[in-house]
């Protein structure tokens, strides 16, 4: 690290990358200085997000530095008065070579050329080559950097190595060793990040062998991450594997559900049906990590017990007869809501604004789902957006798990009509009896209790099936994008809740179905929005001012980037 | 067995043409491993010496005798030492490389099994030099009683408090332990010792940023040197550095304890004064020869790892000094610098000497099973290099051969040699890449050689 004080310290350096002048943040090495002059260094050991180990040697390049004179100290000039360069006098790996003032970088000459050549074709000696049916063909790493920079030959007439080829590591994931290329990202992982150090190497040299620790399994909740940053199909998922050839698969930007951290992600689709669920890299939030549990949320869109007919008493029955016999529900009597922290802002919203034409007061809950943090990507808060809920003003305290007001107030006949969004009540402490002595109407993705008892069943969009937004725990406005079409019959996009707005209103309030419309209407009554739109959300995300509920006793421990507020310990 | 048919036996035949200074006891008759003996020779007065003085006059001596490294690379001991980084507050360590593996070499377990605490006192001394926090022998796994040994003579060295804490009353302590090492060639590459010293396996770490005198064992400085180097110390401390330096020639001071083996009559390890005697000299004259009715074919003059000379071949330049040479192999000095000359190393200090009787393609494919072996497996070029070189290497041997295979070999050496983590890279590279240059005719020929005939021979790898 530099020991200049602060007041010349430098942020940025200029380095010269194939004797282009480029300004670079200081202190990144040469793989990421490279890529901000728009130039590649091909690399499969590298990982931003662990330790430089520098085995692959693929990243070599040629570097050096201005000269000094070793008696005077002043730079040493060329015939042109240009600064003299003293080249290192063999290749440097970029990975772990920081960039220096003034420093040149050849990334195209003949040498850094042959490097590659050699590396790629040492690699590729005691490769399978089982690309046609190997799961990660079409984005490997070894494929790719064989057409970028291999000979497209080969000159190996040996017998190839042997190794084991479909190891069960874990509940999650297979191993097929002779495709491994001993990078050790996977080893790092689970060591640095997981820290569940249960990978190793056995053997030596070109015999080496990645395997689990004895007696150990790679089981912990990230596994599946080991299978994302392997640059080659050495580690499949084993959910995925044979499944779909990758190329065909559609990526939609995406949000974990599964707690307030809101993983960024990538579902992976085909023809409306989701194959997988991968960490898509937000260096605020999830860096390029997510949990194996998020991984197979894509299930609830075919489950079994996914509800996707309307219906009245039991009776299917068409979208807008549901819906308006909610509204008639809803205009007579004193109502309530009890929202779901699983539904995007732009639901919440709507929430609100519904409620809003009911007469009197409406109160609304949210029920809490907490469970212990694993200070990673998994927070006590198992909700993705209570914060919604609050910044939209669905709610103004943190939910609770049993719902005992509301138990109450329905035992008392003070709610006669009750609006259940995504949440099974009947979970939450509310009876069957109670239930039935209400207009109940479930607004819902899956068949429950609540739903059986219900005067009014509305199926409800999957976070794939519908595009929105989340508030996570650091106040971060992420957006969701719609993977694959609802089930048949089911109204598209946000249309249950602006039709039934429009019902409750006489028509009056009418809102487009989608977030985009639903976000000019926040920006404009929403502090926290203000000047904000669906469009303008960056794909990162965005923070908002959070200083409204700094006072709440959110229920969270620390996870990846996120300190808590108040150390208000796991639950 | 008992112990004494294990350690390494005496040279009661010394040649007069030896300087012993390392070696001046090992051999004697009368002498043997325990304190009382060493005492009784003089022994711990130098620690005693230095005790007296400053660490950093010692340091000044070590750099002022100008003594390298005897471990393989030959750097400069006392420079080494400067590099230390002091400011970091951390603790220093220092260990001593006693994993000697490189093949052909065999002096590091005659100081071992015979003089132990002449190494011990040489660390001690370096300890107290560069203020070491504690010291480490790491030592070969093969040389378990080597490991004994020396942990005998520690226990010897603390009763007299010339070890652990607070020694001979100077406040200063250090505490000096034997581990045994993993059994592997790559243990003795300094930073995979470190690793493995540290209980991980023997990964060589990557140079920059991980330079031992900065972010050693435990990422504190530390300084690693092979035992030679280490018994050196002492005996600077006895003659004053620049005494020291008058031994040998300007920038070659000291002795060497050359391991000879292969075809000589009479292979052994010989302490000869640095500069002063030729290759010519170690293999005819302290080697008594070549066999009855054999022709030299090749020297391997540092270590297997080192560049082969094809007999006959010259070798010509000018020295740094300005001077110009010519030699054969016979006149190149035994010194660092003279096999550097003729486009070798002295590495190790272990000359091999081959005769015409084996075939050279199965000399080239016996050293390259030994790297594939020994490549850690860490990094791309070396792990698959390696092992490509030696599967070549032993098809030709069995009358696989293709002509195609001379120049494969030598492209597949080349792109291993200055791309590796470590000089392992270079290690298996430079042979094949030597080998094939200089007896391209003889591999060549290894094609037109009938294929029945060779693979009759059976030739196998260790
Ligand atoms: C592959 C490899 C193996 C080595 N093996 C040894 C060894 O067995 N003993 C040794 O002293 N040095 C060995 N070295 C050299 C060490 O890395 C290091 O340079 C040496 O211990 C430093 O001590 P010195 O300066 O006293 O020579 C080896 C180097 C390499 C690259
Ligand atoms: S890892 Fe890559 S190169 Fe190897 S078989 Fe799979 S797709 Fe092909
Ligand atoms: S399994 Fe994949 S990530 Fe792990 S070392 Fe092998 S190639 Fe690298
Ligand atoms: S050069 Fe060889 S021995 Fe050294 S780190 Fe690389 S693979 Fe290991
Ligand atoms: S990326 Fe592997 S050595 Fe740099």
């Amino acid at each position: 690290m530099s020991t200049m004080s602060d007041d010349n310290k430098q942020d940025t350096v200029t380095i010269y990358v194939d004797d282009q002048p480029v300004e670079v943040p200081a202190g990144i090495n040469l793989v990421e200085a490279v890529a901000v002059a728009g130039k590649e260094v091909p690399h499969y050991c590298y990982h931003p997000k662990l330790s430089v180990v520098g085995n692959c040697r693929m990243c070599l390049v040629e570097m050096g530095t201005p000269g000094r004179d070793r008696a005077t100290g002043e730079p040493m000039l060329d015939e042109e008065g240009n600064p003299k360069i003293m080249w290192v006098p063999k290749p440097v790996i970029g990975c772990a070579t920081n960039v220096s003032p003034g420093m040149h970088v050849k990334t195209e000459s003949s040498l850094v050329k042959d490097c590659r050549e050699g590396v790629m074709e040492f690699l590729l000696v005691n490769h399978p080559l089982d690309c046609p049916i190997c799961d990660q063909a079409g984005e490997c790493r070894l494929q790719e950097f064989a057409t970028d920079y291999g000979r497209g030959y080969s000159r190996f007439v040996e017998q190839k190595n042997v190794k084991p080829k479909r190891t069960r590591i874990g509940p999650r994931v297979t191993l097929d060793d002779e495709r491994c290329i001993l990078c050790s990202r996977c080893i790092r992982f689970c060591e640095e990040v997981a820290d569940d150090p249960v990978l190793g190497f056995i053997d030596r040299g070109s015999y080496t062998t990645l395997t689990t620790f004895p007696g150990k399994e790679l089981d912990n909740n990230y596994s599946l991450n080991t299978v994302d940053i392997c640059p080659v199909g050495a580690l499949t998922s084993t959910d995925f594997r044979f499944k779909m050839r990758v190329w065909f698969l559609k990526e939609t930007p995406s949000i974990d559900t599964e707690s307030s951290v809101g993983c960024n992600t990538v579902v992976g689709s085909r023809e409306g049906t989701i194959y997988r669920i991968t960490p898509r890299r937000n260096d605020a939030v999830n860096d390029t990590w997510m949990p194996d549990s998020g991984r197979t949320l894509y299930r609830q869109v075919d489950a079994d017990d996914r509800m996707t007919q309307y219906s009245i008493e039991g009776r299917p029955c068409a979208a807008e007869e549901a819906l308006t016999l909610a509204s008639t529900y809803l205009r007579n009597g004193r109502s309530a809501i009890v929202a779901s922290g699983r539904l995007s802002v732009e639901e919440q919203y709507l929430l609100t604004r519904i409620a809003s034409h009911a007469p009197g007061e409406t109160p609304a809950w949210l029920v809490a789902r907490h469970a212990e943090g694993d200070g990673k990507l998994l927070s006590a808060d198992r909700n993705p957006n209570v914060r919604g809920a609050l910044v939209t003003g669905l709610i103004d305290r943190i939910p609770e798990a049993q719902l005992s007001q509301l138990s109450a107030a329905l035992e008392s006949g003070k709610v006669e009509n009750l609006i259940v969004v995504g949440e099974d009540i009947t979970q939450a402490g509310i009876s069957i009896d109670q239930i039935k002595k209400a207009n109940v109407v479930y607004i819902g993705a899956v068949h429950c209790d609540t739903a059986q008892y219900a005067k009014v069943e509305i199926p409800l969009l999957t976070v794939f099936e519908k595009a929105g937004s989340f508030i996570n725990q650091q106040f971060r406005v992420q957006k969701f994008a719609q993977a694959v079409p609802g089930p048949k019959g089911v109204l598209f996009g946000l249309s249950n809740f602006t039709q039934l707005l429009a019902a409750v209103s006489d028509g009056k309030d009418r809102i487009e179905p989608s977030p985009a419309a639903v976000w000019t209407e926040m920006a404009a009554a929403i502090d926290e929005f203000k000047e904000l739109s669906f469009s303008a959300i960056p794909s990162t995300g965005q923070l908002i001012p959070a200083d409204r509920f700094a006072d709440l006793p959110f229920v969270e421990g620390k996870s990846l980037h996120f300190e808590p507020r108040t150390a208000v310990a796991d639950a | 067995m008992s112990l004494e048919t294990h350690i390494a036996r005496k040279n009661l035949a010394i040649h007069p043409k030896e300087r012993r200074i390392i070696l001046k006891h090992a051999d004697r008759p009368d002498y043997d491993a325990s304190i009382d003996c060493y005492l009784r020779n003089g022994g711990y007065d130098q620690q005693k010496k230095a005790f007296s003085m400053k660490p950093e006059e010692i340091c000044q001596e070590v750099l002022d005798a100008g003594v390298r490294g005897r471990g393989g690379a030959g750097f400069p001991a006392g420079m080494k030492w400067k590099f230390l980084d002091r400011k970091s507050g951390k603790p220093i360590y220092l260990i001593c490389n006693a994993d000697e593996s490189e093949p052909g070499t065999f002096k590091d377990r005659q100081i071992i099994h015979k003089d132990p605490h002449q190494l011990i006192e040489g660390m001690m001394i370096s300890a107290f030099a560069i203020q070491a926090a504690q010291a480490f022998i790491y030592i070969r796994e093969e040389m378990p009683y080597g490991a004994k040994i020396l942990e005998e003579a520690i226990e010897e060295a603390r009763a007299k408090n010339l070890l652990g804490d607070n020694i001979l009353g100077s406040g200063y302590s250090c505490d000096l332990v034997v581990h045994r090492g993993a059994a592997a060639y790559i243990c003795g590459e300094e930073t995979g010792l470190i690793e493995s010293l540290e209980g991980k396996r023997a990964y060589p770490r990557i140079k920059p940023p991980y330079f031992p005198a900065a972010l050693g064992l435990y990422m504190c400085p530390t300084i690693v040197n092979n035992v030679e180097t280490l018994c050196n110390v002492k005996h600077i401390i006895e003659m004053g550095g620049h005494a020291y330096a008058e031994i040998g020639k300007p920038g070659n001071t000291g002795t060497r304890i050359w391991s000879l083996s292969g075809h000589v009559r009479k292979p052994g390890y010989y302490e000869l004064e640095n500069g002063v005697h030729t290759y010519g000299d170690l293999i005819n004259e302290f080697g008594g020869g070549l066999r009855d009715g054999r022709q030299l074919q090749a020297v391997i003059p540092g270590g297997s790892s080192a560049k082969v000379w094809r007999a006959g071949e010259r070798f010509k330049g000018k020295l740094r000094s300005g001077e110009e040479f010519d030699w054969a192999i016979e006149d190149v000095p035994l010194d660092f610098d003279g096999p550097m000359a003729a486009g070798s190393m002295s590495g190790s200090g272990a000359v091999v000497v081959i005769d015409d009787s084996v075939d050279i393609v199965e000399v080239l494919a016996n050293i390259n099973a030994f790297y594939a072996h020994e490549s850690c497996g860490q990094c791309t070029p070396c792990r698959e290099g390696s092992l490509w070189m030696k599967k070549i290497t032993t098809r030709m041997a069995n009358g696989g051969a293709r002509e195609e295979d001379t120049a494969l070999l030598a492209s597949i050496g080349d792109q291993i040699a200055g791309r590796t983590i470590c000089a392992h890279g270079e290690a298996c590279a430079w042979p094949t890449q030597s080998f094939v240059a200089k007896f391209q005719d003889k591999f060549l020929d290894k094609a037109k050689q009938d294929p029945e005939q060779l693979s009759k021979r059976d030739f196998r790898m260790v």
